[in-house]
């Protein structure tokens, strides 16, 4: 592994004390940073100091950091997850960044987001869509043996693509439209393609945008900048298939509970 | 010293678990939604129940301190499930399946419950399919399986690497439609600070919302904890930040029996500590060790690159040391092995601890294709995150802490001693002895979760019926009290070190003394220091404020008095357990060849911890164990 090295940076971050505050930017520079550091523990460095020095530690979500629980998501020079391709926040490192740089460290921003507090947003709108439709309705016992269904390997391989989705809601902070189809799309497209999912495929889907719409996310226009963010890099064809779905399920199925 | 009943059922043993089903009482559909039960944790164990009480007609009220319940740590398992379907045609069953468990616990689990625990293993997969769970199959569309950790029969589900991120959405899924059909009542960002007894029944618990810090009194009929394991008293470990033995801790203080604190899983393949400010180590599957192997520098301090240190200049001691298995020893034995080169000096990296997981010849073999289809995945995580490639230069790798069997006591029911209140997965002592076995984990949790607590539960609530005490009752009051105070203490120290400062200096103490070997006097030690970490840092801690909005850093105070404590316990259980089993290594009973003696005449039971007070020594009570299925016989790696 390459020389322990240390480097000097400037923070410029968003410090904000809840959804009511208006927030600001504020300049921090940090010195003494561990290039094998990865850009979390940066922040907790910097966050000990802060603390030592009576000042407020900067908030920001994270909690595997290995880039599977979702839980972190933070804009890094206006990207959300960071440069890095393929991987959320916590798993980028200081070694990608020269002594002298100045990091610009905001969290998402959506219009279905609020900022809890500096970097920490709520995410529950993704939730709300889950709860519409994310899943295949079987209580717990019952189910037939786990082979009595045969799944083409191809489909579920395919499924298990669209599965990979963490929910860190990286896509809608890099939407214009601050939409949410690729999270939405993915889990459409995972039961889509599953015998087990069918059943319920067409409500799922009117339920899901639906919901989506309701939450105050944007719709797709096809910028394809989700793709490019996300950290599971999840492709937009499962967008495809949310749009096959839709037209099968407007044409042929039934509106959502309630309508 | 009193022993404990685990209330398992007569019969013979593949019979206990319908016969008990059938002797429990039950509750009518329409009764249930009289009853309300809490909740903590949405891991495999907390999602599965939560959504399985509430499609029963039970109200639930689910806690969880991530922003979303699909964030809990089971979500990065990664290797697999086991169950005992015999898909692959290579003689697995039940029987095995337990033999294999009880065994590899090194006989220190409750045979009836690890043969329940195999019995209801082939309904999760079956559970898991219909909500879509996109396990690997197979071309011809049937579910594929994988040996795993050493199995000799092919018995293990997966979904990629990400089994248990594909599992816990299931589980996550199903509560979601709980959720939205006002069955649970979710909620996030919200930490459990006390549970409420009165009258030896749980009645509820204390939750602080950690957005607003506002406490919160909830009542119910039960309470299940689910909360997790407590590998985090190590500071560096493979859990995600926010684990922590806090809910269970104060179940504890409460009067729940804790139960083999000091078994501890520590995985030989986890990637090293390259920097002073590192939080977390990532686990590595240990598939490497096929076709890795291991050395270190034979002069001690030699810090030349690894590819200038000649052959002749290395020593593969696993190799050495055990010529059958060499590389592929178990778990505890390659970690051990690690650790004991480092302390000697031999360890290489920039922190000196760290061994050498080197390809060169098995790349020379096979060639580099070959070696990247299998592990490319792997070589890239470690390329990312060490910024070296495995390729051309070793690999560096560490033990790290990342299960812990011990756990809040249980019975056959999954109730602690404490009437009313509950303990699932991790969170409990249960089923995996003194060592866990690989893709075991996710199949506890869920079991316990789907197919165990829904009857226990109707069991208990039959006969107990509703708990009657209301939030605003005199024991939520004194709970609410408890948990403010303890919040104004932290704030008011203002010292001048910090949470995680105090936090690391604990990890280095159970690491060197708790950790993966242990010996009278280093136990004795690691009281005593942990004592004097203890009176430092509620003299010379500095948290930060105010308590009023989201603080990860008032939370992590919080979880950290805990961990000391528990760390003290831990020291206590295992300077108490003078024998070796499984992961639990007194350098007292070791063999020649390392491994664990067992002293079955003196210690073939459960040790469980009762609470006496701040300033007391715990009380020690044993449930005996007893085996007459599977004969008690050592293991060996000759």
């Amino acid at each position: 592994m390459s020389e322990h090295e240390t480097i000097n940076i400037t923070l410029k971050v968003w410090r904000q004390n809840g959804p009511e505050d208006s927030g600001r930017f504020e300049t921090i520079p940090v010195a003494d940073v561990d290039t094998h550091s990865s850009f979390l523990e940066m922040l907790d460095f910097l966050n000990e100091k802060l603390i030592l020095e009576d000042k407020e530690p900067i908030e920001f979500d994270n909690d595997c950091r290995e880039g599977i629980c979702g839980t972190c998501g933070i804009m890094v020079n206006g990207i959300p997850h960071g440069h890095g391709k393929g991987m959320t926040v916590c798993q980028l490192h200081m070694r990608e960044f020269d002594d002298g740089d100045t990091i610009v460290v905001e969290p998402f921003r959506a219009r279905a987001y609020k900022v809890i507090q500096d970097l920490m947003v709520d995410r529950s709108p993704l939730e709300k869509i889950i709860q519409a439709g994310g899943y295949i309705s079987v209580n717990t016992g019952g189910a037939p043996d786990g082979n009595a269904v045969p799944v083409a390997q191809e489909k579920s391989e395919e499924a298990m693509d669209a599965a990979a989705c963490i929910g860190c809601g990286a896509c809608v902070a890099s939407c214009p439209n601050a939409s949410a189809m690729l999270f939405v799309s993915a889990k459409v497209s995972q039961f889509a393609l599953l015998p087990q999912g069918r059943a319920e495929a067409n409500t799922r889907v009117l339920s899901m945008l639906q919901e989506m719409d309701a939450c105050g996310f944007g719709n797709c226009t096809n910028h394809r900048v989700c793709e490019a963010a996300c950290p599971k890099e999840v492709s937009i064809t499962h967008i495809a298939r949310f749009n096959r779905e839709f037209l099968k399920a407007s044409l042929f199925g039934r509106m959502p509970m309630g309508e | 010293m009193q022993t404990l009943d685990g209330k398992i059922p007569g019969g013979p043993l593949a019979e206990k678990w319908d016969r008990h089903k059938m002797d429990m009482k039950l509750i009518n559909p329409a009764n249930r939604r009289q009853f309300s039960v809490i909740v903590v944790g949405t891991g495999l164990a907390g999602a599965a129940a939560s959504a399985s009480l509430a499609e029963m007609g039970y109200n639930v009220k689910t806690f969880c301190i991530q922003d979303s319940p699909r964030r809990a740590h089971s979500i990065a398992a990664q290797g697999g499930i086991n169950a005992a379907k015999n898909y692959a045609n290579d003689g697995d069953s039940i029987w095995r399946l337990f033999v294999d468990t009880v065994k590899g616990g090194d006989f220190r689990a409750r045979e009836a419950n690890v043969y329940r625990l195999a019995q209801v293993s082939n309904n999760i997969i079956d559970q898991c399919v219909a909500q879509g769970v996109p396990f690997a199959r197979e071309y011809g569309g049937l579910l594929a399986n994988r040996s795993f950790g050493g199995a000799q029969v092919s018995r293990t589900f997966y979904a990629r690497g990400q089994t248990g991120q594909q599992l816990l959405l299931g589980a996550y899924g199903a509560l979601s439609r709980q959720i939205a059909a006002g069955q649970v009542q979710m909620f996030s960002r919200h930490e459990m600070m006390d549970l409420v007894v009165s009258g030896d029944r749980a009645r509820g618990i204390i939750a602080r919302n950690l957005v607003n810090g506002e406490l919160e009194a909830h009542a119910a009929d039960a309470v299940i904890l689910a909360t997790g394991g407590y590998s985090n008293v190590f500071y560096l470990s493979t859990n995600a930040i926010s684990c922590n033995v806090s809910a269970i801790w104060q179940a504890y203080k409460k009067g729940a029996y804790f139960a083999n604190p000091c078994f501890t899983q520590i995985h030989p393949t986890s990637l090293p500590h390259v920097s002073g400010h590192q939080t977390k180590l990532t686990l590595m599957s240990e598939s490497l060790r096929n076709d890795g192997r291991v050395w270190v520098p034979k002069n001690a301090e030699d810090k030349r690159p690894a590819n200038d240190i000649s052959e002749n200049e290395r020593d593969y001691f696993l190799e050495e040391k055990y010529p059958s298995f060499g590389n592929l020893v178990p778990r505890d034995v390659a970690s051990r092995n690690a650790k004991q080169q480092c302390d000697a000096g031999k360890g290489v990296g920039p922190t000196g601890r760290a061994v050498y997981l080197d390809f060169t010849q098995a790349i020379k073999r096979d060639g580099k294709a070959v070696i990247a289809r299998k592990y490319g995945n792997l070589f890239d995580m470690y390329r990312n995150i060490i910024d070296d490639d495995p390729y051309e230069t070793p690999m560096m790798i560490y033990p790290a802490a990342h299960f812990t069997m011990g756990g809040l006591w249980v019975d056959y029911n999954l109730m602690s001693n404490i009437s009313g209140l509950f303990v699932l997965g991790e969170a409990n002592f249960s089923d995996h002895g003194a060592n866990r076995l690989g893709a075991s984990a996710l199949m506890q949790g869920l079991a316990d979760g789907y197919f165990v607590i829904p009857y226990t539960l109707a069991g208990y609530l039959g006969d107990a019926g509703k708990s009657e005490i209301g939030e605003d009752q005199a024991a939520f009051k004194d709970s609410i009290q408890f948990a403010q105070s303890r919040i104004e203490k932290l704030l008011a120290i203002n010292g001048k070190r910090t949470v995680e400062d105090i936090h690391r200096q604990l990890g280095r103490v159970m690491e060197d003394h708790v950790g993966l070997a242990r010996d009278e006097a280093g136990l004795k030690t690691a009281i005593q220091r942990i004592q004097e970490i203890r009176a430092e840092f509620w003299e010379n801690v500095k948290v930060a404020g105010p308590a009023n909005r989201y603080r990860l850093n008032l939370q992590k105070a919080g979880r950290l008095i805990d961990f000391l404590d528990l760390g003290e316990l831990m020291a206590i259980d295992a300077l108490n357990r003078k024998e070796s089993c499984g992961g639990h290594l007194r350098t007292e009973a070791e063999s020649e060849e390392g491994e664990a003696i067992r002293d079955d005449e003196n210690f073939c039971h459960v040790s469980a911890w009762g609470y006496q007070g701040e300033e007391a020594q715990p009380a020690l009570f044993v449930e005996p164990l007893a085996f007459e299925n599977v004969k008690l016989t050592q293991r060996s790696y000759k």
